[in-house]
């Protein structure tokens, strides 16, 4: 559960980007930038609430590069956005140079909901949990209902499927895809800070350990749905764990270390032999679009 | 009131390109200076000495060389899959699976062969590794529609997991003491190097005339045109009749066995035993990228920018050295370069002019 969290977190961020029609492979960079920013805030505030504000602010900032490059500027969004993630990287080991190996004393504590929590099994897991656990799963719901049942919620997602379209009747396709990668660079850092401040209370480089990549191939597993992203983000967090519990059984740790990558790949074929029409991706996916242009 | 107009360029003459390139390659030096200045390192300095340490000393310099060598090979490949719109992201597990390769042939046929013929097996043999690191991507896009972003970059992670697998176990070294890491190659399947330098002559060669035969493919021949197709212009390509999946496998093929030659080089030429996969390629994969971006996706410039890479590899461990900044500074260079690019192509597509907007009497 824990596990599945900051993918959760990260993917339902990438699915309110690419509907509006933004590829964002910045993924992994700006999890990690918001890992280092929660870690120092943390660190010297004492406040974990306080670590938490400040990632999603400068996931935000910092995802303005790509939003710029790729909206502004048309770049190509796949080069864009990993230069997103060079940054990202480079400016955590730059900036959590001095943090590293130090122990948090604080941390996000665990909260209890009052009487679930005493379900016998089901409610330690469920019910007993980080703050950012019951955070990941209101965000994804309240994304999808976004997505799914609002008149803001349709403008994103005419805006990635016909901007055109979209911009004809009114929508301001500039905004709403800054708006966007915006959002989902915050959704990004609120999971890197999950890692930094609750996850494993220390900070080291590579800590996201290819995370903000599974991301971006869960937004694919999940069909562009949060609500679908649930299921799927708990599942690989179920692998991510499956490492620890299977190494006692004398199994190399190296080759469990590839079962997220294998099994990512393993998934993305199941889906890619199942019917290929119903892999309803956001038509306009990673073009940028130019006003006034026939 | 002013307003700003943007409207297509007709035509680009390289003049212009390379004038906008320099001036981004300067626009983004300065961000980096002022990044550098936010972190508390004064930024004259540290970009000084980034290229007074690759550039301005034969030391530097020799070191810049032996660097651009994986980044010249490496880049030169990946600018014939990014023509074709094939995001090959995966070098670096390429790159490691040639080392592996490579390393196999060196080790056990290193001493019952001489040295020209060990030396060509094992770059054919870095090849293949390289090339079929390349293939199950290329497979996996046309057949399976998979994105190859992400299935490159799992294959990174896949790649250097399984190296780390090999050296810590059953191809650990009897000569390690226990430490990860085979044993060193035999003598003759060590890559001979220029006198006092580290620049192993048989992999800079090597990447030399892969970079002529590319352009020449590129420019030249009939698959070069298709790629070209395939990238600009796909639904021509399949009234063409061009074979999607034909072509880009060959183009992965070559993209990776050119990725795999780099790793033999590193192995062979460099380390001379397999370690760690961190410690055979600080992220050549990676740096390739923007060296193939640099280049225009011209193979024959990824010469220049080659180096130019290398030379900000080599100056970022000389300030790492003396300011005692972590590795990840040479990232945020390297990004930011990128970024801005990025941004320069932007004023190369677009005629971008400042006009005095006329008023409108009421």
């Amino acid at each position: 559960m824990v596990a599945g969290t900051p993918l959760l977190l990260g993917t339902v961020g990438e699915v309110i980007c690419e509907r509006s029609g933004i590829l964002n492979l910045g993924v992994e960079g700006v999890m990690s930038l918001g890992a280092v920013v929660a870690f120092i805030v943390t660190y010297t505030t004492g406040n974990p609430w306080f670590g938490l504000l400040a990632a999603i602010a400068a996931g935000m900032v910092i995802s303005l590069i790509h939003a710029f490059a790729s909206v502004t500027l048309q770049a190509n969004q796949v080069v864009s956005g990993l230069a997103l993630t060079m940054i990202g990287l480079g400016l955590s080991g730059m900036l959590g140079k001095p943090y590293v190996g130090k122990p948090l004393a604080v941390k996000m504590n665990d909260v209890a909901i009052p009487w679930l929590c005493d379900i016998p099994v089901v409610g330690a897991v469920f019910f007993r949990q980080t703050p950012f656990f019951y955070m990941a799963i209101l965000l994804a719901l309240v994304a999808w209902f976004f997505l799914e049942r609002t008149r803001l919620g349709i403008k994103v997602r005419a805006t990635g499927e016909h901007p055109r379209a979209a911009e004809t009747q009114g929508v301001n396709v500039t905004f709403v895809r800054y708006a966007c990668v915006m959002i989902g660079g915050g959704f990004s850092a609120m999971a890197g800070a999950h890692l930094s401040t609750s996850y494993s209370k220390s900070w080291i480089e590579g800590m996201t350990a290819g995370r903000g990549w599974i991301v971006i191939a869960l937004t694919i597993f999940a069909l562009w749905n949060p609500g679908k992203a649930i299921g799927g983000a708990f599942l690989f967090g179920g692998i991510f764990v499956l490492q620890y519990l299977l190494q006692p059984l004398g199994i190399s740790p190296n080759f469990l270390a590839m079962l997220p990558y294998g099994a990512t790949l393993f998934i993305l074929i199941l889906i890619g032999l199942g019917d290929q029409r119903k892999l309803s991706a956001p038509a306009q996916l990673g073009e940028p679009y130019k006003r006034g242009e026939r | 009131m002013f307003r700003i107009k943007v409207s297509d360029r007709d035509r680009v003459t390289p003049i212009q390109s390379l004038v906008t390139n320099l001036l981004s390659l300067l626009a983004a030096l300065v961000a980096v200076g002022v990044i550098f200045m936010v972190c508390g390192v004064n930024p004259f300095f540290a970009i000084s000495k980034i290229f007074m340490g690759s550039f301005g000393s034969m030391y530097g310099f020799k070191e810049t060389i032996t660097k651009a060598i994986p980044l010249v090979l490496i880049g030169g490949g990946l600018t014939l899959a990014f023509r074709a719109k094939f995001w090959n992201i995966g070098a670096e597990g390429q790159l490691l699976m040639g080392a592996i390769f490579g390393a196999w042939v060196g080790l056990t046929w290193g001493d019952s062969l001489p040295s020209f013929v060990i030396v060509p097996l094992m770059f054919a043999a870095g090849f293949l590794g390289g090339a079929l690191c390349g293939l199950v991507p290329a497979f996996l896009k046309i057949k399976f529609a998979i994105n190859e972003v992400i299935s490159t970059l799992m294959l990174n992670y896949i790649c250097a997991e399984f190296l780390t697998l090999l050296i810590v176990g059953p191809w650990k070294g009897k000569t390690r003491f226990g430490f990860p890491g085979t044993d060193n190659l035999p003598d003759g399947a060590i890559l001979g190097v220029i006198s006092g330098s580290r620049i192993h002559y048989a992999t800079l060669v090597l990447a030399l005339i892969s970079v002529v035969i590319l352009t020449i493919i590129v420019y030249r021949s009939r698959f070069g045109y298709e790629v070209r197709v395939i990238g600009e212009n796909p639904e021509a390509g399949r009234y063409a009749g061009i074979d999607f999946f034909k072509t880009s496998m060959v183009i992965m093929l070559i993209s990776g066995g050119l990725a795999g030659f780099a790793g033999v080089g590193e192995v062979a030429g460099i380390h001379h035993y397999l370690g760690y996969p961190a410690s055979i390629s600080s992220g050549y994969g990676f740096t390739a990228i923007i060296v193939a971006w640099l280049a225009k996706l011209n193979p024959i410039y990824a010469i220049v920018s080659g180096v130019f890479f290398a030379g900000i590899l080599v100056g970022g461990d000389a300030i790492q050295m003396s300011l005692g900044l972590p590795a990840a500074t040479v990232q945020i260079v390297n990004g930011t370069l990128l970024v801005f690019l990025i941004m320069g192509d932007f004023f190369i597509k677009n005629k971008v002019t400042i006009q005095r907007s006329a008023v409108v009497d009421s």
